[in-house]
């Protein structure tokens, strides 16, 4: 083991009373780590001195095996697989790389449903956040709420494609499957009622007062640091940035649609708390209904798998496309070299950027604003990992 | 049922062994279903079903999980303090049995009629802070340790404002024996503790907020003392893991566990005693007799033990110095000041 | 900008270093793309980020690519206040690839640095925390590169499976 960690010079408190840092290990296997995420905490007693985050536990090779794909379409599953709990959204901005790759216009229709698909998806894996999150915080009520609303998205998606989970369902140029004819009404209803259900689970978690003094305050993330460590989506809106990609660097159809940027404000304290990011998510979920509400009504009629090339051989190039994923900026780079194998594809994924911040952010706080402090982060292993 | 058991077998060693184990027995019944409620309860409010496999809606669940624990292997860390590590549960399991001895069942059962009833069990359920630095620190685990710290700060700071509420029960009452409160609150619901007892009408008027301030501040105490929700920090799932009890599995876990939910009826059946009742009637002179009295006794203390799971699967849970914030700053000056008043009422 | 005129304000800025090697790629198939010379990368990054024209504040991405013979290093840079991007590339040889870290300007880079240091072997002077990030510190081998072997054993265990 290469690692070398220095521990800081022993503290002491007071003049008499000396106290000396103890490591302790949070994780792998820790209810709080959200998978495998290993973290060496140096601490004082319950303040935090220093972090030292280790991960790989989950590394699979996402990108050593691209390169041995015979087939762009083959990396999709792979995709799949990176952020298993919003699936679509990996799907969506891969293929959106791939098509600006290799020039592809897309029909409306599928773009519509991407967007659809995408939206859900993002409202699937927030419940998974906001939900885990209560957890972390001791509230477990939320969660069971959060599971049942999000059972209902992932039937809207099993009536679409037969998975739940990992779908493979955007195909470069198109879609593995048009939408049934029963999932426009179904889909609406399930809006209806997710407005409903959001201000129950702002009643129930979101404005609790222990939620709030232990939410509130927690992991500071100014704005300008939160930028020089390239944070995205909920974790740099929470503090303060208006910036989304749907918007400001936009791919599909997103500015055909009315709907807010969701960003933290600081309700109950200083912009950039936990609270922030927490509220930041209960928002977007609002505007996602708003989206797919719109997009319902707008979809036009089409063939969905028309633009999907036979054989995909990209001209030399390369390309870096970006979208906004429900964990903030995903990104891939791709390299082609004319052949039909990916020459390199790189997964910018936003939990691994996002993640790297937490020594900034969780210095001098105590072990149980550190689990506050990573459940608002929402990292998912499997994409931080890769 | 001392004289009964007395004039049955006569005054033989027998004999207190029978008064010793009926509220073991107890415990042990409670505590299946007390567990039982628990998740069916959690469930229904969670919008699903909890246990349904096992009997009728799942009734032996409890049983089967027991019979779980009894047939798991019973680990012990190699690095762990052999003795107090294999100690540790069984004094936390005897500093909250020792509590029911004094406890009320009824207007004919207690098992010990102390003179000093109230005092006694807040003196041996310190006992529980012992077993449960034991656990943590024998161990050998940073997580257990910190839950052992953070166990022994969180209920020692809470027994203050919990003793402050007790002493102004105490001071209305008179007595300090049990089974002489509750006999005392006998008669109607207007003569509870939380009524005033019983105190002129006058004197009610005023002391009945002073007595509703007092309960809160006695509850919310108790809820801190059986560490649940939400403030369970000394387990802290998503912090601590399971807190002191980490390394445990198997029958110590379950004694952990057990004494856990021995606690936690213990706390409401004194708040009973001192605020509701006790195995008093609320219907005057309707419904008493010992055996009423026994069912008036178990039914208040579950009705409490109910809420303190409602309150549990609610809210989130407190932090570490936001506990601590409750206690002295929060509960502590209310139940001064609420004992101060009331002696100024009394005297009056 | 366009790309086009962050390319020209770069050459004049700098045009009297030498071996700046500044090679722009802007008609190239999708991404626009500006070379530079491995020592210089940290001055370009520096006058990136705080030129009042430029402000690239987002290091939105760094990522190692092999390019058989050579290394390179991919910044994809993104100004959040200006809304343009370009993309900034630096090459190295395969033997002792070094290139100077822009931890100090952009600190995200540094997971990404350490990323690109595990899986291809390029080390970044002046990072603060070079280690391995996602393989075993005690891995051996990086295995992005296109002429990697796969180890027959790792503490003992059989790799390929």
């Amino acid at each position: 083991m290469s690692e070398a960690i220095i521990a800081p010079p022993i503290s002491s408190t007071g003049r008499s009373l000396r106290t000396e840092e103890m490591i302790i290990n949070m994780g792998p296997q820790h209810p709080s780590t959200h998978g495998v995420l290993r973290l060496e905490l140096i601490v004082d007693g319950e303040i935090v001195v220093d972090v030292v985050p280790h991960i790989g536990y989950l590394h699979r090779c996402f990108e050593k095996h691209c390169e041995h794909m015979t087939n762009y379409q083959q990396v999709i599953p792979y995709v799949d697989r990176m952020d298993y709990v919003c699936s679509m959204n990996n799907e969506f901005a891969y293929v959106v790389a791939a098509e600006r790759l290799l020039k592809i216009q897309v029909p409306e229709r599928v773009e519509y449903i991407r967007v659809i698909m995408a939206e859900l998806q993002r409202i699937a894996s927030h419940l998974i956040a906001v939900g885990t999150y209560g957890i972390d915080i001791g509230a477990f009520t939320p969660f069971l709420y959060c599971f049942r609303d999000r059972e209902m998205i992932l039937d809207l998606f099993e009536m679409t494609c037969g998975a739940r989970l990992l779908y493979n369902y955007m195909w470069i140029g198109g879609l593995s499957h048009d939408i049934p004819v029963e999932f426009v009404p179904k889909a609406k209803e399930f809006c209806g009622y997710f407005r409903k259900q959001l201000r129950d689970f702002n009643d129930l978690l979101t404005y609790n007062e222990i939620f709030v003094k232990r939410t509130a305050n927690v992991g500071l993330l100014p704005a300008d640091v939160a930028v020089n460590f390239a944070c995205s989506g909920p974790m740099l809106r929470g503090s303060g940035v208006n910036w989304d990609l749907r918007r400001d660097d936009p791919y599909s159809v997103y500015h055909k649609f009315d709907w807010d940027i969701a960003v933290g404000k600081g309700e109950v304290g200083p912009v950039g708390s936990c609270w922030d990011r927490h509220i930041v998510r209960m928002a977007e979920m609002e505007q996602s209904i708003r989206i797919v509400e719109q997009a319902l009504e707008q979809i036009p009629e089409g063939d969905v798998q028309s633009a999907i090339p036979k054989r995909i051989r990209p001209n030399p190039g390369e390309v870096y496309a970006r979208t906004e994923s429900p964990r903030g900026e995903l990104g891939f780079y791709i390299v082609s070299d004319g052949t039909g194998t990916p020459y390199r594809i790189k997964a910018r994924s936003p939990g691994f950027v996002n993640l790297s911040v937490i020594n900034e952010i969780s210095r001098g706080s105590m072990i149980a604003d550190l689990v506050a402090i990573i459940g608002s982060i929402d990292i998912v292993l499997g994409e931080v990992d890769r | 049922m001392e004289q009964f058991l007395k004039t049955l077998i006569g005054d033989t060693l027998l004999n207190h062994v029978i008064i010793a184990a009926l509220p073991l027995v107890f415990i042990l019944l409670y505590a299946l279903v007390a567990i039982y409620v628990e998740m069916k309860m959690a469930a229904h409010m969670q919008d699903r079903l909890a246990y349904m496999r096992t009997g009728w809606h799942g009734v032996l669940q409890p049983i089967a999980d027991m019979l779980k624990l009894l047939q798991k292997e019973d680990t012990i860390p190699a690095a762990a303090d052999r003795i107090f590590f294999i100690l540790a549960p069984y004094i936390v399991f005897v500093g909250s049995y020792a509590a029911f001895a004094a406890l009320p069942f009824g207007s004919s059962f207690i098992g010990s009629n102390l003179n000093i009833g109230i005092f006694y069990i807040v003196a041996i359920s310190s006992l529980v802070v012992v077993g449960i630095m034991m656990a943590g620190w024998s161990s050998n685990n940073k997580w257990s340790l910190f839950g052992a710290l953070r166990a022994a700060a969180q209920i020692i700071s809470y027994e203050i404002p919990s003793a402050f509420a007790i002493l102004g029960v105490v001071m209305i009452a008179g007595t300090m024996n049990l089974q002489e409160l509750s006999a005392a609150q006998t008669g109607g619901i207007q003569h509870w503790m939380i009524f005033g007892g019983t105190l002129s009408l006058m004197k009610k008027l005023i002391v009945i907020p002073v007595m509703l301030v007092l309960f809160v501040v006695y509850y919310v105490s108790s809820m801190a003392e059986v560490n649940r929700t939400p403030f369970d920090i000394p387990e802290a799932e998503s912090e601590l893991v399971q807190g002191y009890m980490t390394e445990y599995s198997g029958m110590k876990f379950a004694i952990f566990y057990l004494a856990e939910y021995a606690n936690l009826f213990a706390v409401s059946a004194i708040a009973t005693v001192l605020f509701f009742g006790g195995w008093a009637s609320p219907f005057a002179s309707a419904m008493t007799g010992p055996l009423w009295s026994t069912f008036w006794f178990v039914a208040k203390g579950m009705l409490l033990v109910c809420v303190n799971i409602w309150l549990r699967w609610t809210l989130p849970r407190l932090r570490v110095d936001q506990l601590m914030y409750v206690s002295w700053k929060v509960l502590t000056p209310f139940a001064f000041a609420c004992v101060l008043a009331l002696g100024l009422i009394l005297v009056w | 900008m366009t790309p086009q005129e962050i390319s020209e304000k770069l050459a004049a800025k700098f045009s009297g270093v030498s071996d700046i090697g500044l090679e722009a790629k802007l008609d190239a198939p999708v991404d626009p793309t500006i070379k530079v010379s491995p020592n210089h990368i940290l001055e370009v990054a520096k006058f990136l980020r705080d030129d009042d024209d430029m402000q690239f504040d987002f290091l939105s991405c760094l990522s190692g690519v092999d390019l058989k013979g050579k290394l390179a290093v991919v910044y994809q840079l993104f100004s959040m206040v200006k809304r343009h991007k370009i993309t900034i590339r630096v090459e190295v040889p395969t033997e002792n690839p070094s290139v100077p870290s822009v931890e100090s300007i952009w600190r995200t880079a540094n997971w990404h640095e350490r990323e690109a240091y595990d899986l291809f072997g390029i080390t970044f002077a002046g990072h603060p925390d070079l280690r391995r990030i996602l393989l075993p510190y005690d891995w051996e081998g990086h295995p992005l590169r296109k002429d990697y072997q796969v180890p027959e054993f790792y503490n003992g265990m059989k790799v390929p499976y």
